[in-house]
């Protein structure tokens, strides 16, 4: 057992707590907790990737009981490349948040490890009811980050944020519930070893419950008809924690991609691809309404919430062809959409802040302060969310487009992508052009109003677009070794055996 | 027993739905408790009904009962009663602070919300700062 494996949840659960403890009123102290804590998190998810990138799968059985009857966390390149992911937006987003957002709340540092720390669980576990237990932890630490800073309508829509998840909640409890009264198992190696052998006259209760399942996790991911939640929640969130929230949709896809091809994928008899027809024309329908309601924004936020939507259709309809190729894809675009929307939404911020009354609505407002600098980074960042060369959304919708030319329904791919592509570039350059041209046929503002960022805000900004730089420059070992990722995802002996195997190994 | 413990879950769960589909936060909040308590209910049952079983592997007994739901159930009773607890006071904040309890933010289509909601809309910030109530911007 490698004690490295833990460490992703230990190191922000234990700092979160002593931030609580120790860094309660010192603000400078609890910013260097909370920055060296996030660096060392990302140094432990890259050794852990280079760990991963062997092939091997290496779990961890907590408390060393034996896999079907213990908790394990299972490390697969998967899990070690969502893991990276997450520090990296995590650092970005902390960086920007000291510029000024964490201190008007209490508690934004250990309520940022505490959602880390929850994420890294549901990225690590291989055991669905600890997902359970984790995505709980994630979930009440984005309540908290979702109000921070306060304010009538953020609580308003915070309260809608928390009773769509806690419906969810139950929902998933119901589907476990069923899985394990049919299966007696919990663990999802376990799983994927029994549901071939389920009987038939179980598969009725068996496939109720993994579809309830899929539809907690869609949920999550914001697939429409269950994306209602996401414009409110996320329009009305402070800037950094919604772009923190981009990569919570991706704990969703994350979680299908995991258990509906290992438990419920090619060798799960009759209930095999079980996701594959509900989520492919709602992954569609998905891209179509998100890119549409791109166009029908009315604020830079609610825009950047609907292009978050627009993607994860695309995603999850990409995973649904549930091939190797397609999810390599997937991936890819996974990687870029996640760092593109927080880009997007820290740069919305960056407007917000200033603009005074308007915050980032469409409506007429005098020039801002550092206008070119912002209206730079807001192009980068529209041009990567359109999926627009030079940047990696461009290699990543090709990608997609070469990956899923195998499908049945290919012809529906090519045309929605391309349309909804369209579609968002005409809403993204409304935007641009009403946030940072008109304002120029206005008179100029009184200056007082402006609240100059320092220059973390900017780095934390740039910090982001330079990984989808770096993303498009690398793009070709990057997806060459996501290949590998989705090669090892559709082989799912390797990882029953590396969790259920340590179980005969103890005994 | 089996129709007693299913029509329960069953009523409570409809209960529960019809109340967290309501317009203001109080109904939602005790359709989400009903909601969780048909959970935790339901999730006990996952264990098979039955009576006087030992849930420990003992040589004298002719059956077992499945001790591992009443484990699940007990954490998601004390997750459930966390986030009650939760959502009671962001409601209470929410009621506070914007000085109404619909759950429709301003703006949506709903005839309840936009009777009062008025005070709340962003473009016309003068009658909340007036109220004195904290802003968005405050």
């Amino acid at each position: 057992m490698n004690h490295l494996l833990i460490l992703p949840i230990l190191l922000p659960a234990v700092v979160g707590a002593l931030l609580v403890l120790a860094a309660r009123h010192d603000g400078v102290l609890a910013r260097t907790f909370a920055v060296a804590s996030t660096v060392l998190l990302l140094a432990i998810a890259v050794a852990l990737l280079v760990l991963a990138s062997d092939g091997q799968v290496r779990s961890y059985a907590l408390g060393a009981w034996p896999a079907p009857f213990g908790i394990v966390l299972a490390l697969d390149r998967l899990a070690a490349l969502m893991l990276v992911l997450n520090a990296v937006l995590g650092l970005g987003v902390l960086l920007y948040a000291i510029g000024g957002w964490d201190q008007r709340g209490k508690h934004f540092h250990p309520l940022f490890q505490f959602e880390l720390m929850g994420i890294n669980g549901a990225f690590l576990t291989g055991d669905f009811f600890n997902l359970f237990v984790f995505f709980e932890i994630l979930l009440i630490a984005s309540y908290g980050l979702m109000v921070h800073g306060g304010g009538g309508l953020r609580v308003k829509a915070g309260v809608q944020y928390v009773v769509t998840n806690l419906v969810g909640s139950s929902v998933f409890l119901i589907a476990v519930g069923m899985i394990y009264n049919v299966t007696g198992t919990l663990n999802m190696a376990d799983l994927a070893r029994i549901v071939p052998q389920v009987p038939a006259a179980d598969q009725a209760l068996l496939q109720t419950g993994a579809v309830l399942l899929l539809l907690v996790f869609a949920v999550k991911a914001a697939l429409v008809p269950l994306h209602f939640w996401l414009p409110g929640t996320y329009a009305n969130a402070p800037g950094p924690v919604a772009a923190l929230f981009a990569i919570m949709t991706k704990v969703g896809a994350y979680s299908i991609l995991r258990l509906y091809v290992l438990a419920f994928g090619a060798d799960a008899g009759a209930a095999a691809w079980l996701a594959a027809p509900w989520l492919l024309p709602a992954g569609l329908l998905t891209l179509v309404l998100g890119m549409t309601g791109v166009l029908a924004a009315r604020s830079l936020g609610q825009m950047a919430s609907f292009a978050v939507i627009g993607s994860m259709g695309m995603l999850l309809a990409t995973v649904a062809v549930f091939t190797p190729q397609a999810t390599s894809a997937a991936l890819y675009y996974l990687i870029h959409s996640t760092l593109a929307a927080g880009a997007l939404f820290l740069v919305a911020d960056l407007v917000a802040e200033r603009r005074g009354a308007q915050r980032d609505r469409f409506a007429a407002a005098p020039r801002i302060a550092q206008g070119g600098l912002v209206g730079g980074l807001f192009f980068v960042a529209a041009i990567a969310m359109t999926g627009m060369p030079p940047l990696s959304g461009f290699i990543g919708k090709l990608l997609v487009l070469d990956g899923v030319r195998a499908s049945a329904h290919a012809a529906w791919f090519w045309a929605l992508i391309l349309t909804t592509s369209l579609i968002a570039i005409v809403g993204f350059a409304r935007a641009g052009s009403f946030v940072f041209w008109k304002p120029h046929a206005l008179p100029a503002a009184p200056a007082s109003a402006y609240r100059p960022d320092g220059a973390l805000s900017f780095v934390a900004v740039g910090g982001l677009l330079a990984c989808l730089v770096l993303l498009t420059v690398f793009a070709g070992p990057v997806h060459a070794w996501l290949e590998l990722v989705a090669a090892q995802l559709y082989a799912p002996a390797g990882y029953i055996d590396a969790v259920l195997g340590t179980a005969q190994g103890v005994r | 027993m089996e129709f007693l413990v299913a029509s329960a879950i069953g009523v409570m769960t409809a209960a529960g739905i019809y109340m967290v589909l309501r317009a203001r936060t109080f109904p939602v909040v005790i359709g989400l408790s009903l909601l969780t308590y048909a959970t935790n209910l339901f999730l006990f049952a996952t264990g098979r009904l039955a009576i006087g079983q030992p849930p420990v592997i003992s040589a004298a007994a002719t059956g077992y009962i499945d001790p591992l739901p009443q484990a699940l159930v007990l954490t998601a009773i004390v997750i459930s009663f966390g986030m009650t607890a939760v959502v009671v006071v962001m409601s209470l904040r929410a009621y506070l602070e914007t000085g109404n309890d619909h759950v429709d933010l301003p703006g949506d289509a709903s005839p309840e919300a936009a009777e009062d909601d008025w005070k709340l809309r962003a473009r016309k910030p003068a009658p909340a700062a007036a109220r004195g109530g904290r802003g968005e911007r405050a």
